[in-house]
């Protein structure tokens, strides 16, 4: 990968190959010839990749630490329980790739036949390891995994995502868009300051022309397991992703509530839906699963209609 | 060889600490925001930088959202979230049109920023500068250190939940310290149990422990474990002051803990 200086202004800026900062970078040459203007190629062989992928989703939130991870996993093992659907989840939270701890991966990439995985997670050799990296690179990284990653025949790609709206939330909408992005899910917690960045997560979305599936509110509600009654620990105080869904005229897709259980899993690298199958959660990721199912087969028999018509 | 850096805007901040994570929603904003109040409440002038630029949270929970930012000849002038003028702050999210607007900024645009936050905000005298950052360990972050190096920050408070998904992305974090040259103070275990309002009974919502472990191994102090409090979240939400309002609450004490041991560990004279 190649090395860009500290200020890089961006390839396709006009300052491009021109600022200060261009001295004595391998590329200066290349982008003050303009090249950067025209689009990356990586866009059009990304594209040829994904013609054996069907449906491809990204999960989003605005919010760091609200279950994005959390809910790849699930929806990835949720789906991969029919053998016959083909499974892929990537992960491109470069900083912090959390996904092959709750898949229970240590560096294999399969967890059953029918679901695979890769992240950066695997190319770290030990659990120490900081990626330091700056967008450039992280850009480039997040490339390789779409274009290099032999991902072969499957029906639904989950692409996990760190929290915000910065590089890597723009290049896989990017390198994603000739090959056509099923949609987003949207992942919040109950609370405004939540709330407040998921806002801006809807807002990147609208900006890139991404669909939105619809918005998951996690850790809505805790049963306590002693006594069996509910306490908010995260207060819905502007009335939650219900009030936020009804403003923007989004879909709630589901109410997922905070079960103990859950974490556990995810430290165990164990499927919740199988360890807990009879807990409130385990029945919420089911039918949230089933409407994102839903949608996907409306989107692909909507396309082919378009086609054949 | 370094070159020499103008004091500048700085001159007056006796001490900086950062507040990291590895990991996204553990707590940093909540405990910047706690730490600078008890700091506050112990008599300290405080300013706090937010330089999560794609979610900065700190307005609200100072109940200093939608204020504008002034300028002065040294500068942007820092809102004061109160009338006592003893917590200042400056966030990105002063800066947007509207509170829903997002910064969709690549690595670049957002070192330009963070540079500027730390050289042109005018802080005069401060104790005290608590520096929030976004999860990870990336351009933000990187900006950051490089620009507060000449300032010798303190050091950094990292927090972490119990669970191991956690832990896993604050070791990195602490790498991260150590290659940056940045002294950890030590690790903070946020979300530490829930004590159940109807029964006492105390479930470990986030799983248990990982966070002294953390600490343990890596050979850093643990500054304490805070546990989850609905009157702290609540407290947050509506830009209320916990530290003056819930004494009894039961995050009150390791947060108050917290802030002694910051106390205890700076040096007695101004750096």
């Amino acid at each position: 990968m190649e090395e860009v200086p500290h200020d890089c202004p961006g390839a396709d800026s006009a300052q491009a190959g021109r600022g200060a900062s261009c001295q004595g970078c391998p590329n200066q040459r290349l982008c003050a010839s303009g090249a950067g203007a025209t689009p990356d190629p990586a866009i059009e062989e990304i594209k040829e990749k994904m013609k054996t992928v069907k449906h491809k989703i990204l999960v989003l939130s605005g919010k760091g630490g609200v279950g994005k991870s959390t809910f790849s996993a699930h929806l990835a093992h949720g789906l991969a329980e029919d053998e016959n659907t083909q499974v892929a989840l990537l992960d491109i939270d470069i900083c912090g790739p959390s996904i092959p701890k709750i898949m229970g991966l240590e560096g294999e990439q399969y967890v059953d036949e029918n679901l695979g995985v890769m992240s950066i997670g695997f190319l770290l050799s030990s659990p120490d390891d900081a990626v330091i990296w700056r967008g450039p690179k992280k850009n480039g990284m997040i490339k390789q995994f779409l274009r290099d990653v032999d991902w072969g025949e499957v029906d639904y790609l989950i692409v996990d995502t760190p929290p915000g709206t910065s590089d890597e939330h723009l290049s896989v909408v990017q390198y994603l868009t000739a090959a056509r992005i099923d949609g987003a899910v949207l992942v919040t917690t109950p609370q405004e300051v939540s709330l407040q960045d998921v806002r801006k997560e809807i807002n990147f979305c609208r900006k890139v022309k991404l669909p939105i599936i619809g918005v998951v509110e996690n850790m809505s509600g805790f049963i306590c397991p002693n006594c069996k009654k509910e306490s908010q620990i995260f207060p819905p105080t502007t009335g939650g992703a219900a009030a936020m869904c009804h403003d923007l005229k989004l879909p709630l897709l589901g109410r997922v509530p905070l079960d103990p259980h859950i974490g556990k899993s995810c430290d165990k690298g164990q499927s919740f839906l199988v360890e807990a199958p009879d807990s409130p959660a385990t029945v919420a990721y089911r039918s949230i699963i089933q409407r994102i199912q839903e949608f996907c087969n409306l989107h692909q028999s909507k396309e082919e209609n378009l086609i054949s018509s | 060889m370094e070159a020499s850096v103008e004091p500048g805007n700085l001159a007056g901040v006796r001490h900086i600490i950062l507040v990291l994570s590895g990991k996204g929603g553990v707590g940093k904003s909540t405990i910047s925001t706690e730490l600078a109040l008890a700091l506050r409440h112990a008599g300290k002038k405080v300013g706090i930088l937010d330089v999560d630029l794609c979610g900065p949270s700190i307005p609200r929970m100072l109940r200093a959202q939608g204020q504008a930012v002034h300028q002065c000849d040294g500068g942007w002038v820092p809102v004061f979230v109160d009338r006592e003028q003893s917590i200042s702050l400056m966030s990105v999210g002063f800066l947007l049109e509207r509170p829903d607007e997002a910064v969709v900024w690549r690595g670049p645009k957002k070192n330009a920023l963070i540079k500027q936050f730390v050289s042109d905000v005018a802080w005069g005298q401060l104790d005290y500068l608590v520096v929030d950052t976004p999860p990870g360990t990336s351009d933000e972050h990187m900006a950051a250190v490089e620009a507060l190096r000449p300032y010798r920050p303190l050091g950094a408070v990292v927090v972490t939940t119990p669970q191991a998904v956690s832990v896993a992305d604050v070791r990195r974090e602490l790498t991260f310290c150590r290659k940056t040259g940045l002294r950890v103070m030590g690790v903070v275990e946020n979300m530490s149990g829930f004590t159940c309002p109807h029964c006492a009974e105390c479930a470990s919502v986030f799983s248990r422990g990982g966070g002294r472990e953390l600490a343990g191994l890596a050979g850093v102090p643990f500054l304490g474990s805070v546990p989850l409090d609905p009157a702290l979240t609540q407290s947050l939400e509506e830009g209320r002051d916990f530290i003056q309002e819930f004494p009894g609450s039961p995050a009150f004490p390791a947060l108050t803990a917290i802030a002694q041991k910051i106390l205890d560990a700076t040096p007695a004279q101004a750096s």
